[in-house]
This record gives C-alpha cells, sequence and structure tokens, in this order.
C-alpha cells in the first residue's frame, strides 16, 4: 500500500468536497482523489446555488461549518431570495455564481482546510475485506488505503453523452467517463439503474442583442447564505428573460423525431421538473411560449447559460432554434446541449448515514445516488464525510431526521423509497415545512454540530453570541405584556377579553410586526436588526410549530419502534407478498421508515407494530446525535 | 421470497344445508383445485366437476366449480370455488384435504377480506360497508350497507380528496415553483375557490342528523317515567307485537332493559329504564344515574305515567324535556273516561300524547304506527346519508375543521399557511381511505403545469 488515509474521499464535485472537508473537521487524515485539482468545484450545468427547498439545504450544510454557502458568497454575482413576498418559511436564497470566482473559492477553501490531502489521479477499484471497504486502487497502479470510503462519482459512472444522433462516453463534457468504479459496483451487487438529465447550449454573450430584453435585477442589498459572510463583495449583475416563439416550436416540432429522448437512443427516465425543451413542446404545445433565463456565467465571461431549453436535439437543430429566440437571433453557441445517461446506484442499497449496506466503511454521496442538483450532492456529501471519519474512528453513527432539517427528509426518501428520476428537493417534500426554515438552519442544527466537533470555533462563538441574544430577546418579549385597552392606546386593535398579552403573542398576530411592537415596549427597538428579525420570525410561526411539535412527537414515538436487522418478514403472517417483498428489499430500520416506502399499507404498519411491540425490541433513539 | 399461504374456508353456513361452498385464495388456489377436479374450468363459467380425494381416488361429491384467476376475483388473488352438496361428511372430507396440501391453510375470521383490503380490491369504507351487509337485520340496513360497499362514502371521499390535492398542488406550485416563468401569478384564489366548495359539500354531509349511524345502529326510544306508571309493562306490550325482533336483555328493573324492533325495515331499540325518583339507596341511585344518561342521549322519550296519578304533574324532568318526547298516559282501563285526561297535565301541549293500555293493548297500534312514522321521518331524507360510523364523523370534522382554518388565512402572503392547513385536511380525509402523499401532488404540479426553466 502506498499510502494510508482514515478517510478517502472519490470525487472533487460538489459531494466530494463537502465530504472531505466535513470529515477533514472531524480530525479524521482525510484524502480527496480527483481527476485533476483545477475542476474542483466546477459547476457542470446552470451557474447558480440555492433556490427553493434548495436554499434551505445550503443553509443546513452551513449550520454544520459546511462549504458551499461561504463558497458561493465568495463566487455570487446576482443574489435573489425567492418568495420574498411570501412567509419566511418557504424562502429560498439562491446566486448566480461566477463560475470561476466559485470554483477558485473552493479550491481555496480545500487547500486551507487542514488533514485534508488532495491527490490527483483515477480510482479505478475498490479493495474489501470481510465485507469491510480497505481501499482504493488508482488507475496508474498506486493503492491507497482506509477506513472508510466516500464515492461521488456523479454522472461518471458509464457516462453517455448524446447530441442528437451522436453519442459521447463522457462524464462530463471533455472528461472521459468511469468504467472501472462501475465495474467494481456491479461485482459487489450493488443494483445499478440509469438516470439522464441534460444541459442547454452556452452562448457568446457578446452576441446577444441585450436591448429590449426585459432585464432581472438581483437584491439589494444580497442576503448571503452563510452566517460567517458579512457582506457580499462582488460586483452584481442582472440576468435578462426572452422567451420561445411560435418558429421555435415550428422547428422543434419539425425534428423532434431526432431528439435521443423519443427517437428511442433514451430510455432511462429524466427529471419531471427539469425537462429538455422537446419535452416542454410535445407536452405543453399548446403555451404561446416558455421562458428563458439568460444567465451570466461570470463577470469576464461573456458566456452566457439559457436557462429553460436544455435540449440534445441535433448541433445545427439547435442552432436554428436558438436564432429564432427574441434577443438570440445572431447568438453564437459555444457549446451545444446534450444529454446525459449514467449508472446510479438505489440509494435503498444504503443505511441513514449513506453507508451502503452490503460493504461497511463504503458511503456514497450525490448523483450517484439518484439525485440531482449541486445542493443536493452537497447535503449528502457532508453527511456521507461526518460519518465516515466516525465509521474510520469507530465511533457512534450520526443522523438527522425528517423533523429536523431537509437533509433528513432528502436522506430519509433516498434511503426509505428510492427514485425513479433524479431526486430534487422541493419544500413540499418536507411534511414539517414550517418547523424547517430557512432562517432557523443554524438554531436547528449548529448545535447538534458542535456535539459532533465538526464545527470550528470562529462559528461556533458567533452561534453562541447569536443564541445568547436571541434568548434574551424572547425572554424579554415573553416578559413584558398589556392588556386590550393598554394596546389600543399605541393603536393596536385587539380583541377586548381582558387577556394581558404578550410582546412575543403581539408579534404572533399576522399583521403586527417589530416596529409596532417597539412603540410600545422602546427597548425591543434597540434589537440588533438581525435578532429582531428572528424574534418575528419565530413569534409569527410559534403557533404551527406548537402543533407540529406533536405530530414531530407522534412520529418520534414510530421512529423509536426499531426494526431489528435480521426481522424475518415471512414469520409475521397476514403481510401480503407484496408488502413482504418490499420491506425485505429496504429493510427498513423503523417502523417510521416502514411506513414510508410506497404501498406499505396502514393494515401493514399495524401488524408489523404488534410484531415489534410483542418482540420486545424497542428502545433505541435514532433523534440526531451521537449514539 | 416465500410465496403467500393460500388460505380455504367454509363460507355458507353450518352444514348439513342443502348446498356449501367451499372458497380457496392464493397463489396456491388453482393447484388445490386440480387436485380437487383435474382440470380448473373455464374462468368465470360455472361447470360441473366430480370431486375427488387426490389420494385415493375416492369421488367425494359431484359439486359446480368456478374459478377466477388474479386479479379479478373477490381477493385480486387466484380464487377457487366449489358448490358442494352441504352433508357435513362432504365438507369435513373436502377440506381435509385442503389441509393437507402444502401452503395451504384454514382461513382466520375475516382473513378474505382483509386480503381483498391489503390487495387494493376493497377501501376501508367499503370494508365496512361488507361488514355491515353481513349483520344487516332490516331492510333499511342492508339498502344503506350496500349502498357502502358499492362505494358511495369511498367514491366520495376519493372525489373530494382529489379535488383537495388539486387545489394543494395550486397552492405548493406557487411556493415551490414561483420562479418559473410558465407557472401563472394568482393560483391561490381558485384554490380557495375549490375548497369553499368542498367545504360546503362535507359540511352537507355532516349535517344529516346522524342517519347513517342510526340506520346503523338502531334509533334509540326510551321509556322513562315515575316508578309503577307501568314502563315494564309497555316494554312487554311492545315485545309481544308480531313485528319485533325480541331479545330483551336479562337484568333487573334496575338496569336498561332493551328490545330491537325492526319497524318499517329500520331498526329501533326501545329502552326501558329504572323508575326515575331520588333516592337514599346507593345501588339505585347508580340505577337512576345510567337511566338519566340513556334517556338523554335517546331520539325519543316515552315518559309514561299513570293516568290516574297524572293530575298535577308540572311537566318531564328537564333533562328529558330537552329531547324530543311524547306522553304516553297508561291503564286507561283502570278509569271510567278519559274525557279530561290531557287536562290533568299541565304542558302537554308542547308533547304529542297517547292513551293507551299497556294490560289490554288498547292504544298500541296507534303508539307503534307514530313510532314507525317517527323513525321513518327520522331517517329518511331526499339523499341516503354518507356517514354510517363516528370514525367517518371524526375525520370529515377533522377535515372540515382544517379547511375553516385555511379559508381564514388572509388570502395574500399566507400560503404556506394554508397549504399546511390544506395538508392537515387531507391527511384527516385519507385516513377515511387510505393516505395522502407527497408525491401525489407533485403528480398533479407536473402533470398541470410546464415546469422547468
Amino acid at each position: 500500500m502506498d499510502r494510508r488515509f482514515d478517510v478517502i474521499v472519490i470525487g472533487g464535485g460538489h459531494a466530494g468536497c463537502e465530504a472531505a472537508a466535513a470529515s477533514a473537521r472531524m480530525g479524521a487524515a482525510t484524502a480527496l482523489v480527483t481527476h485533476r485539482f483545477d475542476t474542483i468545484g466546477a459547476m457542470s450545468c446552470n451557474p447558480a446555488i440555492g433556490g427553493l427547498g434548495k436554499g434551505h439545504l445550503v443553509r443546513e450544510i452551513d449550520a454544520l461549518d459546511g462549504l458551499m454557502g461561504r463558497v458561493a458568497d465568495r463566487g455570487g454575482i446576482q443574489f435573489r431570495m425567492l418568495n420574498r413576498r411570501k412567509g419566511p418559511a418557504v424562502r429560498g436564497p439562491r446566486a448566480q455564481a461566477d463560475r470561476r470566482l466559485y470554483a477558485a473559492a473552493m479550491q481555496q477553501a480545500i487547500r486551507e482546510t487542514a488533514n485534508l490531502n488532495v491527490i490527483e489521479g483515477e480510482a479505478d477499484d475498490l479493495t474489501w475485506t470481510e465485507g469491510r471497504v480497505t481501499g482504493v486502487i488508482l488507475a496508474d497502479g498506486r493503492t491507497l488505503g482506509a477506513g472508510a470510503l466516500v464515492l461521488t462519482t456523479g454522472t461518471f459512472l458509464r457516462g453517455l453523452i448524446h447530441i442528437g444522433e451522436r453519442t459521447i462516453p463522457a462524464g462530463r463534457m471533455g472528461e472521459a467517463p468511469s468504467l472501472g468504479l462501475a465495474r467494481s459496483l456491479a461485482s459487489l451487487g450493488f443494483a445499478l439503474a440509469r438516470l439522464k438529465t441534460g444541459t442547454p447550449p452556452r452562448l457568446d454573450g457578446r452576441t446577444v442583442d441585450w436591448q429590449g430584453l426585459e432585464s432581472q435585477p438581483g437584491d439589494d442589498p444580497p442576503e448571503p447564505f452563510s452566517t460567517l459572510t458579512g457582506e457580499i463583495e462582488n460586483r452584481q449583475v442582472d440576468c435578462a428573460i426572452t422567451r420561445t416563439s411560435e418558429e421555435t416550436h415550428r422547428i422543434i416540432r419539425g425534428n423532434v423525431h431526432r431528439s435521443p429522448m423519443y427517437s428511442g437512443q433514451i430510455e432511462s427516465r429524466g427529471p419531471r421538473y427539469c425537462p429538455s425543451i422537446e419535452d416542454k413542446i410535445v407536452r405543453f404545445g399548446e403555451r404561446d411560449g416558455h421562458q428563458i433565463f439568460l444567465e451570466p456565467e461570470g463577470l469576464d465571461d461573456p458566456t452566457v447559460y439559457p436557462n429553460g431549453i436544455s435540449t440534445a436535439l441535433p448541433e445545427e437543430v439547435q442552432r436554428a432554434l436558438v436564432a429564432t429566440i427574441p434577443g438570440l437571433e445572431r447568438a453564437e453557441i459555444t457549446r451545444p446541449g446534450y444529454a446525459i445517461e449514467y449508472d446510479h446506484v438505489d440509494p435503498r442499497e444504503l443505511e441513514p448515514t449513506l453507508e451502503a449496506k452490503r460493504l461497511k466503511g463504503l458511503f456514497l454521496a450525490g448523483q450517484i445516488n439518484g439525485t440531482t442538483g449541486y445542493e443536493e450532492a452537497a447535503g449528502q456529501g457532508l453527511l456521507a464525510g461526518l460519518n465516515a471519519a466516525l465509521r474510520a474512528g469507530n465511533g457512534p453513527v450520526f443522523v438527522i431526521d425528517r423533523s429536523q432539517a431537509y437533509l433528513g427528509v432528502m436522506i430519509d426518501d433516498l434511503v426509505t423509497r428510492g427514485v425513479s428520476e433524479p431526486y430534487r428537493m422541493f419544500t413540499s417534500r418536507a411534511e414539517y415545512r414550517l418547523t424547517l426554515r430557512a432562517d432557523n438552519a443554524d438554531q436547528r442544527l449548529t448545535d447538534h454540530g458542535l456535539k459532533l466537533g465538526c464545527v470550528a470555533p470562529e462559528r461556533a462563538r458567533r452561534f453562541r453570541d447569536k443564541m445568547q441574544a436571541l434568548t434574551d430577546a424572547r425572554d424579554y418579549a415573553r416578559a413584558v405584556s398589556l392588556t386590550p385597552q393598554q394596546a389600543e392606546r399605541f393603536g393596536l386593535a385587539l380583541k377586548r377579553d381582558g387577556q394581558r398579552r404578550t410582546a412575543f403573542d403581539l408579534l404572533s398576530f399576522p399583521d403586527i410586526g417589530i416596529a409596532a411592537v417597539a412603540r410600545i415596549w422602546p427597548q425591543l427597538a434597540e434589537l440588533p436588526p438581525k435578532i429582531a428579525e428572528q424574534l418575528e420570525i419565530d413569534a409569527k410561526y410559534s403557533v404551527y410549530v406548537s402543533r407540529q411539535a406533536a405530530d414531530i412527537a407522534a412520529f418520534r414515538r414510530d421512529e423509536a419502534l426499531s426494526i431489528p436487522d435480521d426481522l424475518d418478514y415471512a414469520g409475521i403472517t397476514g403481510l401480503s407478498n407484496e408488502v413482504r417483498q418490499k420491506l425485505a428489499a429496504t429493510r427498513p430500520r423503523t417502523l417510521g421508515q416502514a411506513g414510508r416506502i410506497d404501498g406499505v399499507t396502514p393494515a401493514a404498519l399495524t401488524l408489523l407494530a404488534a410484531n415489534l411491540r410483542r418482540s420486545r425490541r424497542t428502545g433505541r433513539n435514532t433523534a440526531a446525535g451521537s449514539r | 421470497m416465500l410465496e403467500r399461504d393460500t388460505i380455504f374456508g367454509l363460507s355458507t353456513g353450518r352444514p348439513p344445508a342443502a348446498i356449501a361452498v367451499v372458497r380457496i385464495s392464493g397463489p396456491g388456489a388453482g393447484t388445490a383445485l386440480g387436485a380437487l377436479i383435474g382440470k380448473a374450468p373455464e374462468p368465470r363459467k360455472a361447470a360441473l366437476a366430480c370431486v375427488r380425494d387426490p389420494v385415493s381416488g375416492d369421488i367425494i361429491d359431484e359439486a359446480l366449480a368456478l374459478w377466477f384467476p388474479a386479479p379479478g376475483s373477490a381477493t385480486g388473488e387466484d380464487v377457487a370455488e366449489l358448490h358442494l352438496h352441504g352433508g357435513r361428511a362432504v365438507v369435513t372430507a373436502v377440506l381435509s384435504v385442503l389441509g393437507a396440501l402444502e401452503n395451504c391453510r384454514a382461513a382466520e375470521p375475516g382473513e378474505f377480506t382483509r386480503r381483498a383490503f391489503e390487495n387494493g380490491k376493497l377501501d376501508l369504507t367499503r370494508v365496512e360497508g361488507l361488514a355491515d351487509l353481513i349483520a344487516a337485520d332490516t331492510e333499511g340496513q342492508r339498502r344503506q350497507a350496500v349502498r357502502q360497499l358499492r362505494g358511495m362514502l369511498g367514491d366520495r371521499t376519493e372525489t373530494w380528496r382529489e379535488t383537495l390535492i388539486s387545489a394543494l398542488a395550486l397552492i405548493e406550485a406557487r411556493i415551490d415553483f414561483s420562479d418559473e416563468g410558465d407557472v401563472p401569478e394568482d393560483l391561490t384564489a381558485p384554490a380557495l375557490a375549490m375548497v369553499r366548495a368542498l367545504r360546503a359539500e362535507m359540511a352537507d354531509a355532516l349535517s344529516d342528523r346522524h342517519r347513517g349511524e342510526r340506520v346503523r345502529e338502531g334509533l334509540v326510544v326510551a321509556i322513562a317515567g315515575p316508578p309503577n306508571a307501568g314502563k315494564s309493562s309497555l316494554i312487554n306490550a311492545i315485545a309481544r307485537r308480531d313485528a319485533a325482533i325480541v331479545s330483551p336483555h336479562p337484568g333487573t328493573t334496575r338496569d336498561v332493559i332493551e328490545v330491537h324492533l325492526d319497524l318499517g325495515g329500520l331498526p329501533v331499540t326501545v329502552l326501558d329504564t329504572a323508575g326515575i325518583r331520588e333516592s337514599e339507596d346507593p345501588v339505585e341511585q347508580e340505577g337512576t344515574r345510567r337511566a338519566r344518561a340513556r334517556a338523554a342521549e335517546a331520539d325519543l322519550v316515552l315518559w309514561i305515567m299513570d293516568v290516574a296519578a297524572a293530575q298535577g304533574t308540572t311537566g318531564l324532568p328537564d333533562e328529558i324535556g330537552k329531547r324530543p318526547s311524547w306522553i304516553v298516559l297508561n291503564k286507561v282501563d283502570l278509569i271510567e273516561s278519559t274525557d279530561n285526561a290531557w287536562g290533568k297535565i299541565a304542558s302537554s301541549a308542547d308533547h304529542r300524547g297517547f292513551l293507551i293500555s299497556a294490560r289490554t293493548g288498547e292504544g298500541m297500534q296507534a303508539l307503534m304506527s307514530a313510532l314507525e312514522s317517527f323513525a321513518a321521518k327520522f331517517v329518511g331524507g331526499t339523499e341516503p346519508a354518507l356517514i354510517t360510523r363516528e370514525r367517518h364523523r371524526l375525520a370529515l370534522e377533522e377535515t372540515v375543521a382544517a379547511l375553516d382554518r385555511a379559508l381564514a388565512e388572509p388570502a395574500t402572503d399566507r400560503e404556506e399557511m394554508i397549504a399546511e392547513e390544506l395538508r392537515l385536511a387531507a391527511r384527516a380525509l385519507g385516513r377515511l381511505v387510505g393516505r395522502v402523499d407527497v408525491e401525489d401532488i407533485l403528480d398533479v404540479i407536473f402533470r398541470d403545469f410546464c415546469i422547468g426553466k
């Protein structure tokens, strides 16, 4: 063996970077194996971080001291809080990023992380003994040993690019696919399946006619992702909006048979929420046009990402259809759009720590698990990296559940239900959405990170300061109160029931804000703006959050009823064959998880619960934290 | 993977009988049928067959055989039926042959139905309808059970659930895809319009005066009144009548005695309560308490008094006076003239009154006819009731409460609160038949909107 590490991470994409950094923050000697250092932090698809649901993930990654939020703050050139006019629970921070600045910031973050070595090379095969992973063999023959290994291969596993009738084996345009690792996984018996995704052609912004296009500015001032970022320093830019025309649709209709999705060349499933332009025309062709966002890829880079026209039509058709779009009549395509098919592992093969059930010490994160999106990948990378470090040190595991974070929702969805299309986060996936907000990610998670030891002192200090200030403000707001008669003198019309209401109670009303309450109790006007805002948001949701708390308690009761690994489902009479097969295939760890498997009926759950209670094997706590 | 057991059972009553039906369900049903009659008949066609013991080859019986391959069967599995001659020895011989086959065992009570439920052949409300149909004593109960078995509540609930999910999808689309140019701006108003219509329909179903539950469980008529007014005589007089299905529960006069009647196809339970009076005796006090409680929940109270002793009575006890009540003056055979019988009761104007003699039967015909029309009127309505169980009512009430909270939200900028309430409503509704899932909502969004910029 040439070298030995506690944890080896294979792949330098969004999942790999977070995994490697998280493992290193835990104190594990960590190696990041990637083809080339300078592709670390590359954004293969659109140059943006965050969004609805995704922005929540970025904030949660930040709360556990991960990299993505801080790096995006340094690479961002247009910040927008989506759903700003809706409630804070469904707001999503999003930023356009300068590709080069983002990659440079990520590379710097990796370089500056202690305990982390980057090894340039191609992983070709895994080594294992007695059901536990022992290391990796590189294509050049070097062997590396490890206590745990995180595999983040993205779209590289038997990746195949399609442009019209042409196919190119590749992981990303211009980079070779990974065939050796696909073989290793298949030989270990992993269930592999194929997914598809796509990307639009890139345009030369200098050939776009920007005059007359609607422009979309960012927020002023921009709101950063990370609680560590003071303010955004990059110059901010606008995006522009255009639409497809009748002529565009006519060209697409006339050539749709040449698209690999329609010619039968691609059979694997793509995401419904990110359809190609040919899909949009076939399925929603009655519309007179589809919106396209022209997103600049960098401050000094003329490349434009036309968000909304992902396509795998032949290059000449792409050129023809782009020319029919207002503002793009003379636009030059610098790189054609394409569809890519790749292998992924059925995530039901994984524990909620993202460790493979069939090989101890092997963790999978990112697109290899059937997800899509930088944020989804990074979130998995973070949790896989933390658990890999714990596994290498033979420590306890770290699991986050659905009631604690979007991270928990995502991982539970993946390991319990598997995927039938590339999995993307939506806020509607989170049943405790009003509790799991982007604004309180640190309040929900940073304490867990501190206990685990993955949070650096700087963040720890800031977090404790914020929590102290917030607790003081909340205590004060709950201590001061007034009667409806007194409130009237301040212009607040309350129900005249003689009930005293605290400042916190008043803030929970939809139409009473911090400013109105501060007129009554001037001390509240002196709170730092961030703390005042947080106090108001916490109060606005307090009624709903306490109602959800009752639901969460019930959820935890089911989660607490753990299912032994060796439970014999065949021995439970009354289960239908189908349910029995599903349970045996997924092997849920808790009753709650069993209930979330598609097709497991309430009747079947009752049988299962009765059986578990009878065998009296209960009691393990599965809430987040070490155990 | 182990195959599921094949189950069998005698589906008709205890032998001996003219015919006995043995039903077999499960992956081995075909093999079992083959073992007994050789070749399975054409699917869903009755065929005459010779039933043999597969070991000895002896002929057991000549029977009608039916074959329903999965999934087009009652349980959703392979099902075979044998219509045998209903002798004890015939049935025993066939069941013992089946019991000896591999992975074949006698069905547990309700197991055929449970399999139908698990295989999606019946939703929960249909299962309940089936149970009610088997338990139906009266024509009214049978009609109601058949409606439910045929999905009156289940299908309606499914339609409601679909509407609710569509409304929720509109709101969620604006939340999760607000940055998409192809999702229209205002979806909250149309969503709330759907919710309002849905709420009205559900409230309508709920305002049924519990008719469905009454048909299922029986209307309750309580006989109450002072001691020695003739309560026991009246219930005995009712029980003696031809129309009565009589099952008086044994007990002392301090306990409640019930008589179950079929009045014009509707089940009516008549209760005789213990004499309601104040007493020092703790046992008697308890009897009084229970009697008052039952009477207080009754759909109708028959307040019985001795016509001779009724003079000077000021009316009914408060808790009974609140229920629909009739006044029954008993023992008319013991007075000479009934001319001024009513004048003796102060508040009789508020209540319907009857003059009877429980002993001679005088006036009983009129009382029973009045009860029959009361029952018919009580459960009658333009539409049959959807709700037949307390469980249905609770789930619907919870749904309506959540919809009301959603509608009470300020319509702008509170989409996530509205979504939260609709989600709770969908969950409560889902409990009636199955459950709701986030994937259902996403499916609707992706079907109806062009998502993906």
